[in-house]
């Protein structure tokens, strides 16, 4: 049988080649993919997703709960609320949420139009707010949403002033966390006929977005910008301004400045429908020191909590959650997170992600507009199979499952409020997350740059 | 019946809040505003078709958003004039700073003086009519519309533009990326006339003017387009 034995043999053969052969570690298997790749079709690599690297995250704190000195409520006996209200600054209707946990932007375009209306039945049941995206309001949206934030971006594709005063807040953004400092990306396989009527843009186009806004270019103007906002909404509504993760604590004071009710800030593992992969993997700064330089500049102006800050990026439990809250933010947002929660990456799908040459856990090729789930595309067949009410419903359990954890670690602090948390009941595993959040290495009282060892 | 308005005594907020009383109604009142004074803002948000005389300069974002109502501004307007704007007629009997027309999807801005840059930024089917200048960057990405300018225009017009048409008589310093000159075709002398006649323009014959557009070299991805991104 020499056909068997020489399959045997080149199973063996490849499993001990592996064992003796030495990867490079300047150039893996994935590095020389990708040059291959680059070699091949002569245009960077363009994803969706967030940033995929190892960095610091909220995984690196932990809680220290209650003991001898710190005194735990009851769970489900003794009420831990966490209701958030957003826009007190100056709005004359600020925005009323159930939970600290809001979806944050993501377009019709980007995602299909029964994906948006899962987005806005989802935050819905759980009492929270949805948000628009680069491409203007959909009525699916607006009728499925409760609450809505339209978000008004450098490309202005769909801003228009009836959809202005029928949303709940306007959310001005400035940048995202993906890309801070780049522009939306929506190529032809998704500029459908609908897409692009809502654009003013021709069909089939590959959709570049500005970056920056086209009419002001600083704070100073912003100011003003966020005025005409107001004046044009009879400053009802929470004006928002939403900053990728960079120069974080300067951006955050700009923010303050230029008159934001709320500022949503977007670490770099922030989620993008298309983007260039190295843009996401080395532009901006991970969402854990970003969040603590936010709240530092809050606290200086005397604005923490006045100016309420929205935190996303990497965002995928109540422990994420609850941590995000302890260092200072009102709210988080979560983008990734709720499309995964909608069905996004599931394994039942494992064939069809096959396929188109990926795997459940791993698709990322958003912009293509070929998900089978249904959810990032413009395919009315594809779109087809996804159920907006299922969906929602689904979105509808994880944001309560998010929200039973953050009370759970609430209340093992001793806290009432999911907003009581605070810094002192954290600690940093590791050196960089205790310098980058400035909370003390577990079993010690050291913050690296802040005191002795 | 005219309502007068005077900001030396009342604010921008007053003004406005009047002004959206009449939001969703058929109401075509006229309205004199006196001492804008630059403020900021003024006649933002308008969904009615007033007609708004304002006496003076103004600053940021006058008629921003506008729809359906005549508003003319008998002075300079400063940055972003009619942002925005969906319907409805912006005239301007001085001059405009940047960015004048922004987005705009619809209505038509005249500007009897000259504009400075990015006029007609990412215009989304406005029509602009300039009776004299425009600076650089003007039609930026300008994605439909029409933007005809009287006198010359700046570097790099129509830098990345989608499907606007844009219009100069005098003379245009230079193209932006994918921006080409067209055939100025009968329709086209036909759409021009037509413009001129309704921004008032005397003394210009559309047939002195030549047609830029998008070569639609950019629209979709190309490697050997990469000197252009």
């Amino acid at each position: 049988m020499p056909t068997k034995r020489r399959r045997k043999r080149d199973a063996v053969n490849t499993a001990e080649l592996h064992s003796r052969l030495r990867e490079s570690a300047t150039f893996p298997r994935s590095v020389i993919a990708e040059i291959q790749r680059a070699a091949r079709t002569g245009i960077y690599d363009i994803r969706g997703f967030g940033a995929k690297r190892v960095i610091p995250t909220f995984d690196d704190l932990l809680f220290l709960g209650a003991s001898m000195s710190r005194y735990p409520l009851e769970g489900y006996r003794e009420r831990c609320d966490t209701s958030v209200t957003l826009g007190t600054r100056y709005a004359k209707k600020p925005i009323e949420l159930k939970i600290p946990i809001t979806i944050a932007g993501m377009s019709f375009g980007a995602l299909s139009a029964p994906a948006k209306e899962a987005l806005g039945r989802g935050a819905t049941i759980a009492g929270t707010s949805t948000t628009t995206g680069d491409g203007g309001m959909t009525q699916e949206e607006r009728e499925h949403s409760r609450i809505l934030v339209y978000q008004l971006l450098p490309s202005r594709y769909g801003m228009n002033p009836d959809d202005l005063r029928r949303a709940d807040a306007i959310e001005v953004v400035v940048g995202q966390g993906a890309k801070p400092g780049g522009g939306g990306m929506l190529l032809g396989q998704k500029i459908s006929d609908r897409v692009a009527g809502m654009r003013d843009l021709p069909a089939g186009i590959d959709q570049r977005s500005a970056c920056r806004h086209p009419d002001w270019t600083g704070p100073d103007d912003l100011k003003i910008k966020i005025q005409e906002l107001r004046e044009i909404t009879e400053w009802e509504k929470p004006i928002y301004i939403k900053i990728g993760a960079a120069r974080t604590y300067y951006d955050t004071a700009l923010a303050v400045k230029a008159g934001a009710d709320v500022i949503v800030l977007d670490g770099m593992q922030g989620g993008t429908a298309a983007t260039q992969d190295v843009f996401i993997e080395h532009v901006g700064i991970p969402t854990l020191p970003a969040l603590r330089q936010a709240v530092e500049a809050l606290q200086e102006l005397d604005m923490h909590r006045k100016v309420q800050l929205i935190v996303s990026g990497g965002i995928r439990s109540g422990a994420d959650v609850a941590k995000a809250l302890a260092m200072g933010a009102d709210a988080v947002s979560i983008g990734v997170a709720a499309l995964i929660a909608l069905g996004d990456n599931s394994p039942d799908l494992e064939d069809e992600y096959n396929a188109l040459g990926s795997s459940a856990g791993y698709y990322d090729d958003w912009h293509e507009g070929r998900d089978p789930t249904g959810i990032s595309t413009q395919n009315d067949e594809l779109a087809a199979r996804f159920d907006p009410e299922l969906g929602g419903r689904r979105l509808a359990n994880y944001l309560r499952v998010l929200t039973l954890e953050t009370q759970t670690l609430a209340r093992a602090n001793g806290k009432s409020h999911v907003h009581n948390l605070e810094p002192e009941d954290l600690v940093a595993l590791t050196i960089e997350a205790a310098a980058m959040a400035k909370v003390p290495l577990a079993g010690t009282d050291w913050i690296p740059g802040h005191g002795k060892f | 019946m005219v309502h007068h308005f005077d900001l030396a005594h009342a604010s921008t907020r007053d003004l406005n809040h009047a002004l959206h009383a009449f939001n969703g109604t058929d109401n075509d009142t006229a309205w004199q505003i006196k001492n804008a004074n630059g403020l900021h803002n003024l006649a933002v948000g308008l969904d009615a078709p007033l007609t708004v005389d304002i006496e003076g300069h103004v600053g940021y974002y006058c008629a921003g958003m506008n729809k359906f109502a005549r508003v003319t501004v008998h002075g300079n307007a400063g940055p972003g004039v009619a942002e925005n704007m969906m319907s409805g007629v912006v005239r301007i009997t001085g001059s405009a700073s940047q960015y004048a027309g922004a987005t705009a999807h619809g209505g038509l801005l005249i500007i009897e003086g000259h504009a400075s840059s990015r006029c007609g930024i990412s215009m989304k089917g406005v029509n602009i009519v300039v009776h004299g200048s425009v600076g650089h960057m003007s039609a930026f990405m300008a994605q439909s519309g029409r933007l005809v300018v009287c006198g010359d225009a700046g570097d790099a017009l129509g830098d990345s533009l989608y499907e606007a048409r844009l219009y100069v008589r005098g003379n245009v310093a230079g193209l932006g990326a994918d921006c080409v000159e067209k055939v100025m075709k009968d329709k086209h002398k036909y759409e021009v006339d037509g413009l001129l006649r309704e921004a008032g323009v005397s003394g210009a014959d559309a047939a002195e003017f030549r047609r830029f557009g998008s070569a639609r070299k950019l629209y979709n991805f190309n490697v050997d387009n990469a000197d252009a991104y």
